[in-house]
């Protein structure tokens, strides 16, 4: 008798689990490598590119056709130019349609008549290139009417700029760059002191307030939501409502520190260093407290009560029951918020960019990212900073999934 | 730490402390109320605080001690120990509300406080659990006006008029006699700066949103959590991977992509990039959810015939409904609030989401209470949906919020 073994093959019944499983994720895969990965890959691309923000409208020849009377004769005018002042068209020129009623005169020296189209070639020209070509012209019916008939028709330009995000031009100039000199380490500094103490700060605070509701009282329901408030609302209302209320000429909050006698001048918190730096982080700790308070408040109901009965008995004060009993079991909720919230903290632009502008050392590298590729209007650059960015997310999860994923189940 | 143990020292320790925490309360609240000059009076705070303090230690009956230490207040109110200290021409109704809720809201917690202490030593349980009550009181108020306040600002500010604002930054009294002219820059915002265009808009981007992330995550989510194939760990990495990649690094060359192909200034285009940066969370979201749901029910249905898709649709789904509510509002969230997208790729004012008309608004020749007032229109309907399905939205958030 044979001894039944496990197939060592895959059968027919896993292998079409499989395709449908594939199936089933073909869309996402399709649509998040579209929108996602092919990003990713075209920022490595850029960042080794010179490109500027106006790079970015494509060079092409630009015509206009009239017709018109000029020194009692009828002539169709084109203007020829290049739509840039610095780079050359290759093989420029543009075909237009004929029409009834309209016969062409002597044809200057580029253009040729060719079964009912016009052809004008002008070969590569420089950038700034503009010219006018007139073609004498009689015309056979009601000049009006025929001038809207030519000019209803568009001619249709041709030749090919050189694309600079598509040719082979490569440079280190992106790198060398934002890698120069002080400002480097200023932003890098701003990106460091933002994202440690605005995680801690978050988690920290997060951590007392779920301390204060982990206990039941009426209104708890009430006050858990109020907390949650700042993390709920969108960004842009109260990032704003910040900037209103922390202003140095018309902000309550001046109008108060001086009526109580903190402070004689008007304080300007999003304007001057370092305090625009603490403030950005203030409000980094402001808005994200809510999430780690939520995922400790629910951490804390779910620890044992049995535990807390037991060192009663034991005559534990409530600092030590704090200490040696539900700290050691928050351990490890904290610290994969720490690691999540460190990730995003880095992440994170728009709080910065709407509060400071990244201005008076707040510019951290995402917002860097911003000011390189449309401030200075050098996409290149701001390319090279996200694959900085990108390089450090890179670290950063190798760590999040040695120590996280274990505590996850993933 | 000895000496700090002694009843009397506890207790005039806190005193102190919540007397200084009561005054500036009062003061913060009151001038915020008003618009009128209040300050807290650290002479008057030091005596009043100390001597609360010791006599919620001593005196065993507590209406003498709540009762006169309400009186003491109001009498030094004229005088320069008054824990409130008052500006120039200030109504004499104000100063007695000051006073008064000053010594109530000082007293009777203290005397709350304070409650397991007496003279002498203390164990280190009455002390420890003073201390406590002290800073859970402490707590409540700093949590609470910490959150409280910008939205008060917020909401306040959007109510006034300019020259108000500039001639009392502090003063955020409704003007009653003003009627309906309170709401003139919400009307103002919707008459003249099309904001019930941007209302809309953001009400269709978002749920469009919702039902293609939906439409995606779904299918994606059953088969990680559900079919065995090859790469299903890496599979379910890569998601979180994915979204730990910042926006910003994306939106450069979405932006380039979109400017050469015409897509910017649409709301197509728009309706391309929002699911994609939702689907990771939503899939993350819901196979969780789906794990935890009983395999032998899916199975029974397979048994009787089902294909798997209808097994998906007749039994999954239905199932998990509770937890498709709650991924449907985290990503309407996302999708209301996103700002850097709309901000990049908007320009033309007729296509705007709502998050990119107010920031249209942050500028110096449109008026701060305008902005205010479109920071509140923007907050309005997420708060509605958050307070009407808390429970959906917290259940969202904690199993989400990975993300943020």
């Amino acid at each position: 008798m044979t001894v039944p073994t496990p197939p060592t093959t895959r059968g027919a019944l896993e292998r079409r689990e499989a395709r449908l499983a594939w199936s089933l994720l073909l869309p996402t895969i399709t649509i998040v490598s579209l929108v996602i990965v092919l990003p990713l890959l075209a920022i490595f691309w850029i960042s080794f590119k010179p490109v500027g923000l106006a790079d970015l409208r494509p060079v092409a020849p630009v015509i206009r056709e009239s017709l018109r009377e000029r020194s009692g004769e009828m002539v169709i005018e084109y203007r020829v130019r290049n739509s840039s002042q610095q780079k050359e068209i290759v093989g420029m020129g543009f075909t237009d349609t004929l029409h009834d009623g309209v016969t062409l005169g002597a044809l200057p020296e580029p253009c040729s008549v060719d079964g009912g189209l016009l052809r004008c070639t002008f070969g590569d020209v420089e950038g700034g290139f503009n010219e006018r070509i007139r073609i004498p012209v009689t015309l056979d019916g009601d000049p009006d009417a025929l001038e809207e008939i030519v000019e209803r028709t568009e001619p249709a330009g041709f030749g090919s700029g050189n694309n600079i995000l598509t040719n082979t031009e490569f440079t280190l100039d992106n790198f060398a760059r934002i890698f120069d000199g002080d400002e480097f380490w200023s932003v890098l500094w701003a990106t460091t002191f933002y994202t440690v103490f605005g995680t801690i700060g978050a988690l920290v605070v997060g951590l007392f307030a779920a301390l204060l509701l982990n206990k039941s009282f009426r209104g708890k329901g009430v006050l858990r939501g109020l907390y949650l408030f700042p993390y709920v609302s969108p960004i842009i209302a109260v990032a704003f409502t910040w900037v209103t209320l922390l202003d140095p000429f018309s902000g309550s909050l001046n109008a108060l520190l001086i009526q109580m006698g903190v402070t004689d001048s008007p304080i300007n918190f999003f304007g001057q260093r370092p305090l625009a730096l603490i403030m950005v982080t203030v409000f980094e700790i402001w808005r994200y407290f809510p999430l780690s308070f939520l995922f400790i408040l629910a951490r804390m109901q779910s620890i044992d009560t049995d535990m807390y009965e037991a060192a009663d008995m034991d005559g534990a004060s409530p600092f030590q029951k704090f200490w040696y009993l539900s700290l050691p079991m928050l351990l490890g909720i904290l610290s994969v918020l720490f690691l999540l919230r460190f990730i995003w903290t880095f992440n994170k632009f728009d709080d910065i960019f709407l509060l400071t502008g990244g201005n008076a050392g707040t510019r951290t590298l995402t917002v860097n990212v911003y000011e390189q590729a449309f401030a200075i209007s050098n996409i290149g650059a701001g390319a090279a900073v996200a694959v900085v960015i990108f390089a450090t997310l890179l670290l950063f999860s190798f760590f999040f999934f040695k120590y996280i994923s274990r505590e996850e189940g993933l | 730490m000895n000496l700090l143990r002694q009843g009397a020292v506890t207790g005039a320790v806190i005193g102190l402390f919540w007397a200084f925490v009561m005054a500036i309360t009062v003061s913060v609240t009151l001038s915020f109320a008003s618009g009128l000059g209040f300050r807290p009076g650290s002479l008057g705070c030091l005596i009043l605080g100390i001597g609360g303090g010791l006599a919620a230690i001593y005196v065993r009956d507590a209406r003498l001690v709540i009762g006169g230490f309400v009186l003491l207040c109001v009498a030094l109110m004229f005088t320069p120990l008054s824990p409130i200290l008052f500006g120039e021409g200030m109504p004499v109704l104000w100063q007695v509300m000051a006073a008064l809720s000053f010594g109530v809201f000082t007293i009777w917690p203290l005397k709350v406080m304070l409650v397991e202490a007496h003279p002498g030593a203390l164990s280190r349980h009455a002390f420890e659990d003073a201390v406590i009550r002290f800073l859970t009181g402490f707590g409540y108020i700093v949590f609470t006006a910490v959150v409280l306040i910008p939205f008060y600002v917020m909401v306040m500010t959007s109510l006034k008029s300019q020259q108000a604002l500039l001639r009392n930054p502090l003063d955020f009294s409704i003007e009653l006699s003003r009627g309906w002219d309170l709401f003139r820059s919400y009307s103002e915002l919707f008459g003249q700066f099309n904001f019930g265009s941007y209302l809309w808009t953001s009400f269709y981007v978002s749920v469009l949103t919702v039902l293609i992330t939906l439409l995606f995550s779904v299918p994606g989510a059953y088969a990680i959590a559900r079919l065995r194939f090859r790469g299903r760990a890496a599979f379910s990495r890569s998601i979180l991977l994915i979204y730990m990649v910042p926006m910003i690094v994306l939106a450069l060359p979405i932006y380039i992509a979109f400017s050469m192909t015409g897509l910017r200034n649409t709301i197509p285009g728009l309706l391309m990039i929002y699911p994609v940066t939702t689907i990771p969370v939503a899939l993350y979201m819901l196979q969780g959810y789906f794990r935890g749901l009983p395999g032998e029910v899916e199975e029974a249905g397979l048994m009787d015939g089902l294909s798997r898709l209808q097994v998906i649709w007749k039994i999954t789904l239905p199932l998990s409904l509770p937890a498709m509510v709650s991924v449907s509002l985290y990503v309407f969230m996302i999708a209301w609030n996103e700002f850097l997208l709309a901000f990049m790729l908007l320009d033309d004012p007729s296509k705007f989401t709502l998050t990119r008309g107010v920031a249209m608004l942050n500028s110096s020749e449109i008026p701060r209470q305008h902005l205010m007032a479109g920071a509140v229109i923007a907050t309005i309907p997420i708060m509605a949906l958050f307070l009407g399905l808390e429970r959906f939205m917290t259940k969202g958030l904690t199993a989400g919020s990975v993300k943020g």
